[in-house]
């Protein structure tokens, strides 16, 4: 048996409310790609940013010994003293320095505070080489393409004499052509004693490259597969994944949808407003009806968000196309003013960037999107009818707070989800796009926030339901869309769908595509 | 006991400078020896500080959307300039300069609002440009010269009293009738919001507090007026200012657009995603900052009675600070009309009482500086604390 490189041992995690982590072991031979998978959340990003000391000593439970000896990483610095370099998913290039600079950023080739530019250049010329990167150093690196900065991410990694390289989804937003390269790379360095740790949802990839397979699941790790001899296939890898039992955790609603269509998307395609060239959104055709969930999943990158937002008025993409139908009706939604006034509500993905006012209180944070209807005389808000309607949805949706005019950055998640979800619900929508809607909130809140839903849908409203969480899909949903790559590659029925069903969904999708 | 306390609180940045506001009128009427309440000098200080207030009241718009305003002592400069070349080069009726003068303001805040808000350049580029552009065009418009004396009737209009109609003899009665009746409408309005909110159910002060709350307020205000009723009366531009100051409050506690305004400064993103349109309410405030920008040149140039190539400068800083030291927060979404009100006093109390005590131009300035950093390190000071 090989050397063993790394070692964690019974690493537990918390965050306030969430352990992200219990108990989880891991170890990595010398000179092996050992790939790290699991669903969104199961715990994958905390382990390794543990690893690479984002998450300093102390604030995690467990020990982590490289080479033998017993690590204790205060900063990302201290991990990267000893070889350990990680590259996240969201790439840390500065868009504006030469791929030389940003190689050695940090690092700098200097004497006595004076840049070497003559060895900065030439050695990064040689580093270029070995990750098969024919750029000048010189480039700037807001000129190459995404996969060209990853290696050129790589290529810094190499600079500080790396040992334990780990990769964060780092083909998710490559093209097939380009993570083949990047595939072929991993397999070079690993030739020349470099081990690498890969986290990836791509299964097809890791089945190819990876020499052990590790997988996580709600914050444990519940299998190390060996496939050495490359005998691993994917089906049996989404069964670790996936392989939990679903306990009855969320609420029965007993009304059925009704045969009235009230969202009807067709051919929607939307391109990305960064990269023009790129199709974000690929021709994609949907319904949902009165009084139904509709869930929609998909891996992260799958194009959810960017669908259901240029949905809502635009708020988007560029060059979108398609026809939106509102109760049968087509519908011009240029902004999200329209939208709102035709019907439509969305609920962020993300509270905190743009969700929630985290400055202003609870009242003011309820009746943003309604202003307008909460008015005596024209422009001017009656006040009284605002508080009114605020502690009205307080006490119905349950937000447990002193007053409502609590700032609303001072309360927990859940608290703040169903602020959100407040204003929508008094904006009264006929359709409700809810992105994430119980992203980062526990338990007890969520179960609260599927009742909120149960009751939507009961009250006759439609509600796509958008979320990283498949149990939750699956336990809340009617029916299902599966995306992947901007395309909707399956619709399943309440009885078909589960999570085998829609992982192959999407894995062949991802091989016709390959 | 506990409401109030937890009210007091949250809002203890506002009352903390209304205490600083107080603290400085009776260290400076102690330190001067009474000259600063006399009759004559609280009409001083009123006029004094009247253009920067009014500058403030906009300016705080402009800060609540997480930007500033530099231009508006040029284009206030600008403004006066072209009004005084059209009253009195060209022999206009005071009235169409007048007006056509506060459209031009108006017409500059577009300009700059269109850049801001449309093409998303940076506020502070956009009025940095502003305040380049229209300072040399005011040079352009005077010939490098003052324009002096204004026609009468302009000057009448402006920096002059509301003549005693009531007749009194050493004592301006209309004064204290007009503000007394502004007591008695305020608290009548008041009492009825507080029915209201009554009917329906929510908790308002008892009402020995609030008795006692509007007498409090009627007091100083009638021993204020009582000391303008002592000189000539209620300046023009007192009314003009209170006038402003009641129709912004208004604006930004009570209607949508004010509503809009301060969650474009709390997060845009969440705003724009909740169907507001946000390029056209960070349009507004711009166009709403020519417009006060042009009436506080008015102002000014009254009560100077001429047109001055330098006029206005550093104005905007003054206003700046204004808001800061009321409690706005430089990163949008916070603040009050009130509080840039209250900070404007600061200021310029500061500056009159330093004036009559003797201290020079020059330590002036330091303390002004020395205060707003004050007031801002108390501000960040208590929000820590609150956070914890």
């Amino acid at each position: 048996m090989a050397k063993e490189l790394l070692l964690m041992r019974n690493i537990t995690k918390t965050f306030p409310g969430v352990r992200a982590l219990k108990d989880v072991c891991l170890d990595v031979e010398e000179g092996e790609i050992h790939a790290i998978v699991g669903e969104n959340g199961a715990g994958k990003s905390t382990l390794m940013n543990i690893l690479s000391g984002v998450y300093p000593s102390g604030e995690y439970e467990g020990e982590i010994l490289f080479d033998g000896e017993p690590c204790v990483f205060r900063s990302i610095r201290d991990s990267e003293d000893k070889g350990i370099v990680i590259i996240h998913q969201e790439l840390a290039l500065v868009p504006y320095l030469s791929i030389a600079e940003n190689v050695f950023l940090g690092n700098e080739r200097a004497r006595r505070g004076v840049v070497d530019w003559d060895e900065t250049y030439t050695r990064t010329a040689g580093l270029l080489e070995k990750v098969h990167l024919n750029e000048k150093p010189s480039v700037l690196t807001k000129d190459l393409g995404v996969g060209k900065q990853q290696l050129v991410e790589i290529a810094k990694a190499l600079s500080k004499h790396v040992r334990l390289l780990i990769l964060d989804e780092p083909t998710a937003a490559l093209n097939d052509e380009d993570s083949g390269r990047l595939l072929t790379l991993l397999l070079d360095l690993k030739a020349e004693g470099i081990t690498s740790i890969i986290i990836s949802h791509k299964l097809n990839e890791v089945e190819k490259i990876a020499d052990r397979i590790t997988v996580l699941r709600d914050g444990a790790v519940i299998e190390t597969l060996d496939n050495g001899e490359r005998t691993i296939r994917e089906d049996r890898i989404i069964k670790g994944m996936v392989g939990r039992e679903i306990v009855d955790r969320f609420p029965k609603r007993d009304t059925r949808p009704s045969d009235e269509i009230a969202l009807a998307v067709e051919n929607w395609t939307v391109r990305d407003p960064l990269r023009p060239d790129c199709l974000k959104i690929k021709g994609v055709s949907f319904t949902v009806r009165r009084g139904e969930v509709v869930g929609l999943v998909g891996l992260m990158g799958a194009g959810r968000t960017e669908l259901a937002m240029s949905i809502f008025g635009r708020s988007y993409g560029m060059d979108i196309s398609g026809r939106i139908l509102l109760g049968g009706e087509p519908a011009e939604l240029p902004s999200p003013k329209e939208a709102i006034g035709r019907g439509l509500a969305y609920l962020t993905e993300d509270r905190k960037s743009s969700g929630l006012i985290l400055i202003d209180d609870i009242c003011r944070n309820i009746s943003l999107a309604s202003l307008s209807r909460l008015c005596g005389r024209k422009g001017v808000i009656d006040c009284n009818r605002e508080v009114t309607a605020a502690e009205g949805l307080r006490k119905r949706l349950g937000i447990k707070t002193p007053s409502i005019f609590q700032k609303t950055g001072n309360l927990s998640g859940g608290n703040q989800q169903k602020t959100v979800l407040a204003r929508w619900i008094l904006a009264d929508p006929d359709v409700l796009l809810l992105d994430e809607p119980t992203r980062g909130i526990d338990v007890g809140a969520k179960y609260e926030i599927y009742c909120i839903i149960n009751e939507l849908a009961a009250a006759g409203k439609a509600v796509v339901l958008i979320s990283s969480e498949m149990p939750e899909v699956l336990g809340m949903s009617d029916r299902i869309y599966v995306m992947n790559e901007g395309r909707i590659v399956g619709e399943l029925s309440r009885e078909e769908a589960s999570q085998e069903a829609i992982m192959k969904c999407i894995m062949q999708s991802n091989r016709e595509v390959a | 006991m506990e409401k109030m306390k937890e009210m007091f609180m949250a809002n203890i940045r506002q009352y903390a400078m209304m205490v600083a506001l107080i603290f400085i009128v009776i260290l400076f009427q102690y330190l001067t020896g009474g000259v600063l309440l006399r009759p004559l000098n609280i009409t001083n200080i009123i006029q004094q500080n009247s253009y920067i207030l009014i500058l403030a009241i906009g300016m705080l718009l402009c800060i609540l959307t997480g930007n500033i305003d530099l231009s508006v002592g040029s284009v206030a400069a600008f403004i006066g300039a072209v009004a005084a070349t059209m009253m009195v080069t060209w022999k206009w009726p005071v009235l169409p300069s007048v007006l056509i003068s506060l459209l031009l303001g108006v017409l500059i805040g577009c300009w700059q609002g269109y850049w801001i808000a449309y093409f998303r350049i940076p506020a502070f580029i956009v009025t940095l440009a502003g305040m380049l552009c229209f300072r040399g065009l005011t040079l352009v418009m005077l010939r490098g010269q003052t324009i002096a004396p204004m026609p009468q009737s302009f000057q009448k209009s402006i920096s002059t009293f509301i003549p005693d109609v009531l007749g009194g003899a050493d004592l301006n009665y209309t004064a204290l009738a007009v503000v007394a009746a502004a007591i008695l409408a305020f608290a009548f309005a008041d009492l009825r919001s507080r029915r209201k909110k009554l009917a329906c159910g929510f908790d308002v002060i008892s009402f020995p507090l609030w008795a006692l709350k509007i007498l409090t307020m009627g007091a100083v205000l009638m021993a204020f007026s009582w000391q303008l009723a002592r000189h000539r009366g209620l300046p023009v531009v007192l009314v003009l200012l209170g006038s402003l100051v009641l129709i912004y409050s208004f604006i930004t506690g009570k209607t949508v657009f004010g509503r809009h305004v301060y969650a474009f400064g709390g997060n845009e993103k969440a705003a724009k995603l909740s169907g507001i349109d946000t390029n056209r309410v960070f349009f507004l405030v711009y166009a709403n900052m020519g417009l006060l920008a042009a009436v506080a040149g008015l102002v000014f140039m009254g009560r100077l009675n001429a047109a001055s190539p330098m006029a206005g400068t550093n104005f905007e800083l003054d206003a700046i600070g204004a808001c800061y030291i009321g409690g706005a927060s430089a990163s949008g979404g916070i603040g009050t009309v009130a509080g840039a009100i209250i900070g404007g006093l600061i200021m310029g109390i500061l500056n009159n009482g330093m004036s009559i005590v003797g201290v020079s131009i020059d330590w002036q300035q330091v303390v002004k500086g020395l205060v707003l950093l004050g007031a801002v390190a108390f501000d960040v000071y208590t929000k820590r604390r609150t956070a914890r």
